[in-house]
């Protein structure tokens, strides 16, 4: 027999919590503790290579970890204790699934023993999260959990991305077990995600490219996931063939916004051009997106006449929603990079002189287009002048979720991949600011700002605190319309302008509130005191809650309307009341 | 068609449906049978029967039968969605192979005397149901064969004095030497 007291590798589930986060070069830990976790959390005080970002509530440390892996193409690392700790997990863990963020989340247990006696802080953690993650493990033994830590970063980071959840019961983290490095056997065999794309499908889909009339590129979030080098070759595709690119509000800046063939975000509150060029194309190539029903509109008239070409590492994205002619299986990037090496040597660049001519035409109709005011700041101003006043600076931009998030992703360009942290799929309000804390992390050097609504910034606010412990300069940037702007816009077209329950009666007074926090307040009401400020507000090293008083009753445009095709969106110019009175009307319904 | 205003497309679509019968591969561990049953109510998927056993206890694999109805597009959506869970190792679509053979044990129990025994027993023989219980006032067949055939002898049972039945759901196998 050895003697296991001075074997390295003997140590108890706590120290093995710790010893696998370095392992896998995690710097930053996001988390709140609590009984089922006091193991752990001395742990993490015995040691220096793992910070510790103590939130304020651990909904906060979730989306933190979302921003932290969104701005890094790293996994995100959250601690939480058991009960209540896990159950306030919930939201950014569905939050983190609907949009493909890679987050390892550890949870506490009651001990093995308590577990299904309605302990103290109990609950069935890897039965609530079981349909919020993408796989989720109990440890019931000590002598599993390096095995299970180290298949949990292996399935948050491979294939499709996305989080998981490994439960420790206290008496798994206080006993002594056997610990191992990462290893290749600690991943069932059963999990073998798809990385390279089947050939002859490429074939095919560089024939019906080669041969497009009025081609269109549309790229998702997947591009973003994939990697730096999957935005480089979706770069050069379009360089390459010349091809008009869109996206979804999930893949904004894996093209850049200045880019020649960029159509602006397509879907719901996307551009004219882009949404025309999806309805009217004759070949569709959809790289890391999902056809997800903002982005479609009504399905049965979505882009009526196209083949469509859909690369995605998720087979069950593939004829989900819409029939795909061409599906590719694959990492975006493998597949990108594969596919333009077929095109680059077997075809050229077709004429698409005629197809840009009309797409000249949509984009003439200016679909972005307000009217200037010089008494009100307008919304979509007040993003225009952001994103001025931020070009030179190293920005990052995150967003709660309404109005202002679609006008940040409409008026804010993005160069780069990795800038834009929003939620997209689950559309969580509360997201950006704990979001932004997180990339902050990260990038303790950079702009990080979280343009956010009034309404939403309340939901997760208490983070300001995290600010200010750990001197995290966000920039907490409001657009103030005193509504919940998206819902009473709703409630205009849609419910004759009943605006129930859509309107803050009591809001904060921002700039005190900044003030209690200890962080610094500003505000602007008059378009002519809106650049001053934004300036003061970048040259702040310290965390800034900025109330910028907005037109209350703006819409945002343009939009498609109810249950219409991409054919049919109203346009800013155009949505008179009557117009929009007439474009909702009908018995339709909106999508 | 007046639709309420909606924040979704309220769209209304009656394809046909077809039933498919799926084996899946897994490892036999804690909560995959949650997992893959919440897969079905989460996403609304039928599930007409199912049926799970390990079946090779060596290397903790255990096979899951399920029968499903649904649009063909959402039967390949089910395939899809099982077979990125990660202790899935396979799904067969036994349907689509075309080369499966489906079995269905039942256990039904008939209450009654006379001549309602007389053609319990004649019945039970014509469909080749073994008696395995029987009391003066009652007997319990066990039925093997595909669910059509089970169900036809239920039916015919209930006249005579059906009482309750237990059946496993179905089981699939591949017809031909290759295992799936
Ligand atoms: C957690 C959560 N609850 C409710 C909603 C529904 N919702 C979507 S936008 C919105 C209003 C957001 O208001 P605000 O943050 O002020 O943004 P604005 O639209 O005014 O720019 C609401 C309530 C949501 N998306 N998330
Ligand atoms: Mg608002």
């Amino acid at each position: 027999m050895t003697d296991k007291s001075h074997d390295p590798n003997q140590m108890t589930g706590a120290a093995m919590i710790v010893r696998a986060l370095i392992d896998h070069g995690v710097q930053h830990l996001f988390g709140y503790p609590g009984g089922a976790v006091l193991p752990i959390y001395d742990e993490i005080f015995q040691q220096s290579e793992v910070e510790h970002i103590l939130v304020r509530h651990e909904q906060g440390a979730g989306h933190a970890a979302e921003g932290y892996a969104r701005s890094t193409g790293k996994p995100g690392v959250v601690l939480v204790t058991s009960g209540p700790g896990a159950t306030n997990m919930v939201t950014p863990l569905t939050d983190a699934l609907m949009d493909s963020i890679p987050l390892v989340c550890i949870t506490g247990q009651v001990p093995t023993h308590l577990i299904g006696n309605d302990a103290f802080q109990e609950c069935d953690t890897v039965g609530i999260t079981r349909p919020c993650t993408k796989h989720n493990w109990l440890v019931r033994d000590v002598n599993d959990l390096a095995k299970v830590l180290h298949e949990a970063f292996y399935v948050a980071t491979t294939g499709r991305p996305g989080p998981v959840v490994v439960d420790v019961p206290k008496d798994v983290q206080f006993a002594t077990g056997t610990y191992h490095p990462p290893r290749k056997s600690d991943v069932h065999v059963s999990y073998t995600p798809r990385v390279k794309g089947d050939a002859t499908q490429i074939r095919k889909a560089v024939a019906l490219l080669a041969g497009a009339k009025r081609p269109v590129i549309y790229s998702g979030g997947g591009v973003i996931n994939s990697g730096r080098e999957a935005s480089k070759l979706l770069r050069e595709l379009v360089e390459v063939t010349g091809f008009p690119i869109t996206s979804t509000l999930m893949g904004l800046g894996a093209y850049p916004a200045t880019g020649k063939n960029w159509l602006g975000m397509l879907g719901m509150h996307g551009t004219y051009e882009s949404n025309m060029a999806m309805h009217d194309c004759d070949v569709m190539l959809c790289v890391g997106a999902r056809f997800d029903d903002r982005i479609t509109g009504r399905t049965d008239a979505f882009s009526p006449g196209s083949k469509k070409i859909h690369i995605d590492i998720d087979p069950s994205s593939i004829n989900k929603n819409i029939h795909v002619d061409v599906p590719i299986i694959g990492d975006c990037g493998n597949v990108l990079g594969d596919l333009l090496q077929v095109f680059k040597a077997e075809a050229k660049k077709p004429d698409i002189k005629a197809w840009w001519q009309e797409i000249a035409v949509w984009r003439a109709r200016n679909s972005l287009a307000y009217r200037k005011n010089s008494e009100v700041i307008l919304p979509q101003y007040a993003i225009e002048r952001l994103f001025e006043a931020t070009r030179g600076h190293d920005t990052y931009i995150t967003t709660e979720v309404g109005q202002h998030q679609m006008w940040a992703a409409q008026f804010f360009g993005f160069e780069e991949p990795h800038r834009w942290m929003t939620s997209g799929g689950l559309g969580t309000m509360g997201y950006g600011l704990p979001a932004a804390l997180g990339v902050q992390v990260a990038h303790r050097d950079s702009l990080v700002i979280d343009i956010a609504g009034d309404a939403s910034v309340q939901m997760t606010m208490q983070e300001m605190s995290t600010a200010v412990q750990f001197e995290l300069p966000i920039k907490i940037f409001i657009l103030n319309n005193q509504y919940m702007g998206m819902v009473r816009q709703w409630q205009q077209l849609l419910h004759g302008n009943r605006l129930s329950h859509s309107y803050s009666e009591a809001l904060p007074d921002f700039v005190k509130l900044a003030d209690a926090f200890g962080c610094v307040g500003l505000q602007a009401i008059k378009p002519g005191d809106l650049d001053g400020a934004l300036k003061e507000m970048i040259s702040i090293k310290r965390p800034v809650l900025f109330d910028c008083r907005v037109a209350a009753l703006e819409n945002c445009f343009p939009m498609i309307p109810s249950g219409k095709a991409h054919n049919e969106m109203l346009l800013p110019a155009e949505a008179t009341d009557e117009a929009t009175a007439a474009a909702f009307a009908g018995g339709k319904a909106l999508v | 068609m007046n639709q309420p205003a909606s924040a979704y497309f309220l769209e209304e679509r009656h394809d046909p449906t077809e039933s498919h019968t799926l084996s899946v591969l897994v490892q036999n561990e804690p909560g995959v049978l949650a997992r893959v049953i919440g897969l079905f109510s989460g996403r609304g998927y039928n599930i007409e029967s199912l049926t799970v056993s390990e079946t090779e206890s060596q290397k903790h694999l255990s096979r899951i039968t399920i029968v499903t109805t649904g649009t063909p597009m959402v039967i390949e959506q089910i395939k899809h969605q099982l077979d990125r869970m990660v202790p899935v190792y396979r799904v067969v679509d036994m349907t689509l192979t075309g080369r499966s053979i489906e079995r269905e044990l039942a256990m039904v129990k008939v209450r009654g005397g006379g001549d309602n025994r007389v053609e319990a027993l004649r019945l039970a023989d014509a469909f080749r149901a073994r008696v395995i219980d029987a009391t003066t006032e009652s007997f319990v067949f066990e039925i093997t064969g595909n669910s059509a055939k089970v169900s036809q002898f239920i039916d015919l049972m209930r006249p005579i004095g059906l009482v309750e039945v237990s059946r496993t759901g179905v089981a699939a196998i591949g017809r031909g030497p290759e295992g799936m």
